[in-house]
């Protein structure tokens, strides 16, 4: 039994064929099992594995690396507060803790009810809107305690387009698989090596 | 004076609402370079971009003519673009990813042709996903273009691009580290020597490995000529270049300016860019290239934007971030934060990095929260030698990558700039900032 849905597996497939080695499959696959459940599950692990020739033990240990990938389940919403350097100028260490008494959880805890998930983020790259906020790695740029309320608000009562359910990583997706067969690439670039060898030749 | 007449090489259409777009990029002179690049040998392209002199814009600062002449020769061989942007406040390679991720693919596809490697990747950092978007959907209208694919334009050349997601590591930055991840492996920067991917790299295979902004030039230096890039700019920093400017100024931001020509002052105080500190207030510190980098105090304000000005004064100009630190921000809590971040982005291999980072960031907090010593300063100076040691710059390098000799700098340039600061928080019991 598939643990991805069978959509699912079928552009698990295409993900895998995009690759000269399965194995490069790993990072993809485990944002495209977050997109399916919203977290890294165990069983997602095990088809990750044999869908790159690895072992489950390899995808965890892989995947545990990565602050993106979340082996437990989390919010439907993941905001991510930055403290770093031009943040912390900007009064970064104070709106995150504004957002914990709001949210009423403490960094890397999950509301009650599921929707939000809170974590203190490194530098988001944003740094001239800072204090910088990201709500599942899409920045919202609400730099007061009042602009965050009000989005934490829209976001309880409905969905915001801009801003996917955690782990839809991306809203596009590839058109086409690979283009070019090997056998292709290694006659072209014999090709073109053969006639710089030879124009050489007729400088030299 | 700020000189501001140099062209928006990379930034052309980074205001446009639809500068991301296809049509507009084909508006817009796009995909002409390509032509006009195909139409060259792939010696001569290459050519152009070393007589550019361009250095790479990823931190290091390597010239990328001289790493594209390093690729071993071999039947399979690899161009990867590094898009991690993860150095704290640096936010110029998101911006053209967004704003102007044909320009990136171009470059991807004009470089894979002088290089003539088998395949190309675009790794893009996990949280940028509006940038993962932009980019994805700009290979994908590249290939229906004509630009990707099979026999690209007609002219017999074929390649293909994917686009490759991270997911939330600092580390993956380094490139030894990136290719690793590309392998589906854990972001752990690889053991030296090999010291270049140009020789052993993705699958053990030659690989170059270029930032994003590094490539965005590329499809300009075709057009208008390697020699014309050299023109602007002085010495070995040629051309113009992205610098992201935060912390305490009026208008932070990414601004184009010509290398060398500009100083610090210029790029924090011109009108046109930074427009000056926020409330006028002092600057304490500005944080020339990234966290990696040693700090400048405010007498340095005057040396160059180039590579070599700024390595003439102990630091480096790294991924051409600037952060302005001003006189009444708190310099054992900046430095405390960044150590934070060194310290939870370690991947931990090297005990050092690894070892040093958590007794650094255990000494600065208790410092910054009450329940610092007088023989904290000292000891964070020991600790800090025992990691890079003599504490020079560039420093010595004990670890596996230069991640964690760099955790230092920002230590002991707030203690050699305002060690009044650390004993006030031993009298005071912690920080008075709030
Ligand atoms: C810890 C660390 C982080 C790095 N982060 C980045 C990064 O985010 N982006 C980048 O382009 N280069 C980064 N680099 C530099 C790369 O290793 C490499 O030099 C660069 O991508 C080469 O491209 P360039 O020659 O075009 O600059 C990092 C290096 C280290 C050691
Ligand atoms: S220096 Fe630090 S980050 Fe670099 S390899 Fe060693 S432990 Fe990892």
């Amino acid at each position: 039994m598939s643990h991805f849905l069978p959509g699912f597996r079928l552009r698990a497939e295409g993900i895998v064929a995009l690759y000269p080695h399965a194995r490069s499959a790993t990072l993809p696959l485990c944002h495209l099992a977050q997109e399916q459940d919203g977290y890294l599950s165990a069983n997602a692990m095990v088809e990750i594995a044999e869908l790159t020739e690895t072992t489950p033990a390899e995808v965890r240990g892989t995947a545990s690396f990565f602050d993106l990938f979340h082996l437990e389940p989390v919010g439907t919403y993941v905001v991510g507060v930055c403290t770093n350097i031009a943040c912390l100028l900007a009064g970064g260490l104070e709106l995150l803790a504004h957002a914990e008494r709001s949210l009423g959880v403490a960094v890397g805890e999950t509301t009650a009810e599921g929707t939000f998930t809170l974590e203190e983020c490194e530098c988001l790259g944003d740094c001239d809107v800072a204090p910088c906020v990201q709500v599942n790695c899409r920045f919202v740029r609400t730099t007061t305690p009042d602009a965050f309320d009000s989005l934490i608000d829209q976001l309880r009562t409905g969905a915001i387009p801009e801003i996917p359910r955690f782990g839809l990583l991306s809203r596009v997706r590839r058109s086409v698989g690979l283009a070019v067969p090997t056998e292709v690439i290694a006659t072209e670039r014999a090709r073109v090596a053969a006639e710089a060898t030879s124009n050489d030749r007729a400088a030299g | 004076m700020a000189k501001l007449d140099a062209p928006q090489i990379v930034t052309s259409r980074v205001g446009l609402d639809d500068g991301h777009t296809l049509a507009r990029y084909l508006a817009t002179g796009g995909y002409e370079s390509l032509r006009r690049a195909l139409s060259m040998s792939p010696a001569a392209v290459a050519e152009e971009v070393d007589a550019a002199s361009l250095l790479g814009r990823g931190g290091a600062g390597f010239p990328a003519g001289r790493k594209w002449s390093m690729l071993k020769k071999d039947p399979v061989t690899y161009l990867v673009v590094n898009g991690d942007e993860s150095e704290p406040a640096t936010f110029k390679d998101r911006l053209l990813m967004e704003r102007d991720p044909h320009q990136l693919v171009e470059g991807v596809i004009i470089s894979a042709w002088a290089l003539q490697v088998t395949a190309a990747f675009i790794f893009v950092r996990g949280e940028f996903g509006l940038g993962l978007e932009r980019v994805l959907t700009a290979v994908n209208d590249a290939y229906a273009h004509g630009a990707l694919g099979l026999d690209i334009f007609g002219s017999g050349f074929s390649l293909d691009v994917v686009v490759h997601p991270g997911a939330g590591a600092y580390i993956c930055g380094d490139e030894t580290a990136l290719l690793e991840t590309l392998e589906g492996k854990r972001g752990f920067p690889r053991i030296k020597p090999p010291f270049y991917p140009a020789a052993i790299g993705l699958y053990g295979q030659p690989t170059v490995v270029n930032n994003v902004e590094t490539l965005s030039n590329i499809p300009w230096i075709v057009l208008n000529g390697g020699r014309a890039f050299a023109a602007l700019g002085k010495g070995r920093s040629t051309g113009t270049r992205l610098f992201a400017l935060s912390g305490r100024v009026r208008r932070p931001g990414v601004y184009e300016i010509e290398m060398v020509h500009n100083t610090f002052r210029d790029l924090i105080f011109d009108p046109a860019l930074g427009g000056g500190t926020t409330d006028d207030v002092a600057i304490k510190a500005v944080i020339p290239g990234g966290a990696s980098s040693p700090w400048f105090g405010p007498d340095l304000l005057d040396v160059p934007l180039g590579q070599d000005e700024v390595a003439e004064h102990g630091s480096m100009l790294g991924s051409g971030s600037v952060i302005v630190i001003g006189a009444n921000d708190c310099a054992v809590r900046a430095a405390w934060r960044l150590t934070r971040f060194f310290q939870r982005e370690s991947c931990g291999q090297c005990t050092p990095c690894r070892e040093g980072a958590g007794w650094l960031e255990r000494i600065l907090r208790r410092l910054e929260t009450g329940g610092g010593r007088r023989e904290d300063i000292d000891l964070l100076l020991d600790v800090c030698d025992n990691i890079a040691p003599g504490l020079g710059w560039p420093p010595q390098q004990t670890t596996i990558c230069p991640l964690g000799p760099s955790i230092p700098s920002p230590i002991t340039s707030a203690i050699a700039l305002c060690k009044d600061e650390f004993f006030a928080h031993v009298e005071h019991g912690g920080c008075t900032d709030g």
